[in-house]
């Protein structure tokens, strides 16, 4: 078992080192002179070289990735080149907004996904099947900043119930931050709902035609009791492989819908520095995904070991 | 301890904001398209950091009023020296820095060597390069020595890169600014908001607001709805497009005013076949700028056939130096030895007015064998590109500079233009403070680039603002970057 351990976490470095190698190489390849960008055109050629030298841009590669790591290694992501404050301050003041959307936007499309994939299951071929598979097939079709634009005009521009976007700090007024978050949440949650509720439908569909299902309607369960009790169970798989999937794309893939809500989150945060070409900040945010998301598999390979013996002796 | 102070400054606001409900408002809320990258103007050339600072929390010694008019600031009065060599500032009296320290020369002193020294990262270094010395007489008196006589010294000193900063503090400027204006920085809100509040001891006139605070949207559809739902009171400089929303409503005021902004289409001069100045008239000729100003501007845009700003006192119109006429702009290019034209590219900057503009030069092009090759580029590459590597032929872009003429003179500014009449005209211009003299002098330079069709002239930016109809004291022009809080206030 540590030998099973050893190997995964070894796995986990090399992948870590690998993705800081390539995204420092792609970040340093990108046209575009950083300090130019801050001082504009105007700025006079020593000007711009006094930038670079501050910026410490001058260095050699090599030199500012070895760093970068090491900076790293003591957990310093380095300070943002244009905003001047600490990558990981940034980051976590962005997380405070991020996280809260991601979880209510995954409840939300839980609460609403799954139910209504369950009654699309229970009637097969019916008319409500086919009426909830066409709202969720538009579900899934229609982009999600278009929903937050269409929630935005009713509930914040016609009815005036809630705000246009922006985000209160949670310290400051709870209520006001959650309420700046209910809207883009939904925006977010409509779409992974609809998602949620085809693939819940498939697998229950999938599962109804499978052995064991038959086997329990031989016991003398009705089809219903059969598929609670043993076919929902089964179909929760692959629905919890695609929820995983969306709650990764969710943490970094929400950057136009806090651009229609102009929320101060993570998506926007690492545009925004591509924009500007803040190379510490864009770099340390993306490892810092990275890192998240492999320490997740991590976590979850060594589960896997603990649960399974045999991936445990293949592994040694 | 600074978390504690921005926490209880929030909630003395929350209970002035209450107990101010009743009567009339004293706050503003400002959708601003663009966050700063940070908040020092004399580190940056970014227009949002002006938007939120300039003259709001930063001042300079002197200040540029909405008209373009240079206004006593920081310097109660000056006297400026026979040869135009020697300025001499007074200084207002009891002035302080938001963070309770004393302004006096030292100050200034400090101001200006730190734009000129060895190591500075400010982004108009160049304007102040004629400053050769600066002397603290007394406390409140300051001697500003020039190299060379500067027409418009006055007025570049009033710019937001030269506002006054003070030892103590210059160093955070960029998370935590320090200035003498009427507004202290309370709070960033990164991603989402700036607030400033009234600065009570400030020397000055006392505002009308007592807070404001800037919203970051940079969704165009978002300002819009932000807009129409009282989230935010208004933008300094909306999207022509959006305007017909607003202008019939009778609770918003669309102010429509002048900027800098000379937009051209700028032409690789040092390149072939723009060297040659057939194909530049050819060019000229194949400008429709009202279809452009149509296009890109809504209408909003004015005109242009030299590079400078139509409500100039200098100003000349040269529209019809080459008029649209497509049939001349083929002959031509055939005498220029292209009487099948050439293929070029266009590099666009990510700004509106530019991809609009493109469109309709390309398809005008087209007509007289000119094949356009649009390439649309972020900020950063085409800084890189077109303006560092001047590797480019053509493209589209807004100089925002007041006054700015004086860049044809220089031979390595990036449309490669070289005319050793125009520079010594230039060199002229820079020395001469007659007002006569001086406009005869800018109105031959503007003719003469006209006439040479350096670049494309198309039209000059319109600034359009939207805000609440009872909101009052907002600039309609953009004289210099900034939304000049000093005048906003309330009417009923």
């Amino acid at each position: 078992m540590t030998l099973y351990i050893l190997r995964r976490l070894a796995g986990f470095l090399v992948t870590l080192l690998i993705a800081a190698a390539v995204i420092f190489l792609l970040l340093d390849l990108l046209p575009g002179d950083p300090a130019r960008f801050i001082l504009g055109i105007n700025a006079t050629p020593e000007s711009v070289a006094a930038l670079r030298l501050q910026m410490g841009l001058d260095d050699p590669a090599i030199l500012r990735f070895g760093n970068w790591l090491l900076g790293m290694f003591r957990g310093d992501f380095g300070m943002s080149q244009t905003q001047k404050l600490p990558v990981a301050d940034l980051i976590a003041a962005r997380m405070a907004v991020t996280l809260p959307l991601t979880l209510f936007a995954m409840v939300v499309s839980i609460v609403i996904g799954l139910p209504l994939g369950i009654l699309a299951a229970m009637h097969r071929g019916k008319p409500l099947d086919t009426i909830l598979m066409v709202i969720a097939q538009a579900g899934v079709a229609v982009p999600n900043f278009w929903f937050g634009m269409l929630l935005t005009l009713l509930f914040a521009v016609i009815l005036r119930w809630l705000p246009t976007g922006g985000f209160t700090p949670w310290h400051e007024n709870p209520i006001a931050a959650f309420r700046g978050l209910l809207l883009p949440g939904l925006a977010l949650a409509l779409p992974q709902a609809a998602i949620l509720a085809r693939v819940m439908r498939t697998a229950l569909v999938d599962v109804s035609t499978q052995d064991f299902i038959r086997t329990a309607r031989a016991k003398g369960m009705t089809f219903g009791q059969a598929m609670w009790r043993h076919g929902v169970r089964n179909a929760f798989l692959p629905v919890l492989t695609i929820l995983g999937l969306q709650f990764a794309f969710l943490i970094a893939g929400t950057i136009i819908v806090e651009n229609v809500f102009f929320l101060p989150g993570l998506g926007r945060l690492i545009a925004t520095a591509v924009t500007e070409r803040d190379l510490v900040l864009v770099r340390s945010a993306t490892i810092i995904l990275v890192l998240a998301v492999s320490a997740t598999m991590l976590i979850v390979d060594i589960a896997y070991g603990f649960v399974d013996p045999r991936l445990r002796e293949r592994g040694a | 301890m600074r978390v504690t102070k921005s926490l209880a400054l929030a909630s003395a606001g929350l209970l002035l904001a209450t107990s101010l409900a009743m009567a009339q408002s004293t706050e503003i809320r400002v959708g601003a398209p663009l966050e700063p990258p940070a908040l020092d103007p004399t580190a940056g050339a970014a227009e949002a950091i002006d938007v939120v600072v300039y003259q709001n929390v930063f001042e300079g010694l002197t200040r540029i009023d909405q008209n373009g008019a240079v206004q006593s600031g920081l310097a109660s009065e000056w006297t400026i020296s026979e040869d135009g060599l020697t300025y001499d500032f007074k200084l207002h009296d009891g002035v302080t820095f938001h963070d309770g320290t004393s302004f006096d020369a030292e100050d200034v002193k400090f101001t200006f060597d730190r734009i000129l020294a060895e190591n500075s990262v400010n982004a108009q270094k160049a304007l102040y390069e004629a400053i050769e010395s600066v002397t603290v007489v007394d406390p409140l008196t300051v001697e500003i020595k020039l190299s060379r006589p500067d027409g418009l010294f006055l007025f570049n000193i009033g710019r937001g890169d030269a506002v006054i900063v003070a030892p103590e503090s210059a160093e955070n400027n960029a998370t935590q600014p320090i200035g003498t204006g009427p507004f202290a920085f309370v709070q960033w809100d990164r991603g989402s908001r700036v607030i400033l509040e009234q600065y009570g001891p400030y020397w000055g006139e006392k505002p009308a607001l007592t807070k404001a605070t800037y919203v970051f949207i940079s969704d165009m559809a978002t300002m819009t709805n932000a807009l129409l739902a009282g989230d935010v009171d208004g933008t300094y400089n909306f999207s022509a497009e959006a305007l017909p929303v607003f202008e019939n409503n009778p609770q918003f005021k669309v102010l429509v005013g002048t900027t800098e902004g000379e937009t051209i289409l700028s032409t690789n001069n040092a390149k072939e076949p723009f060297n040659k100045l057939e194909v530049r008239q050819a060019m000229a000729h194949a400008i429709n700028r009202q279809e452009i100003i149509d296009g890109a501007t809504y209408g909003y845009g004015v005109p242009i056939g030299s590079h400078f700003a139509p409500h100039n006192p200098y100003y000349i119109d040269l529209t019809n130096t080459y008029p649209f006429d497509l049939d001349k702009a083929k002959e031509l290019l055939a005498q220029a030895g292209y009487p099948d034209g050439f293929s070029a590219t266009l590099k666009l900057p990510p700004v509106n007015y530019a991809t609009v503009s493109g469109q309709i030069i390309a398809s005008d092009f087209a007509k007289i064998g000119i094949k356009l090759e649009l390439i649309n580029m972020e900020w950063a590459q085409w800084l890189e590109d077109v303006f560092a590597n001047k590797d480019f032929d053509l493209t589209i872009i807004s100089h925002v500079e007041p006054f700015d003429i004086g860049i044809y003179a220089n031979p390595d500014y990036y449309f490669g233009y070289n005319n050793p009449e125009f520079q010594a005209l230039n060199e002229t211009l820079n020395a001469t403070t007659d007002e006569a003299k001086r406009k005869e002098l800018a109105q031959e330079m503007q003719t003469i680039i006209a006439k040479d069709a350096v670049n494309g002239y198309l039209f000059e930016l319109a600034q359009t603002g939207v805000w609440n109809a009872k909101l009052d004291g907002m600039w309609q022009n953009a004289p210099v970057e900034g939304v000049v809080l000093r005048d906003v206030h309330w009417v009923e």
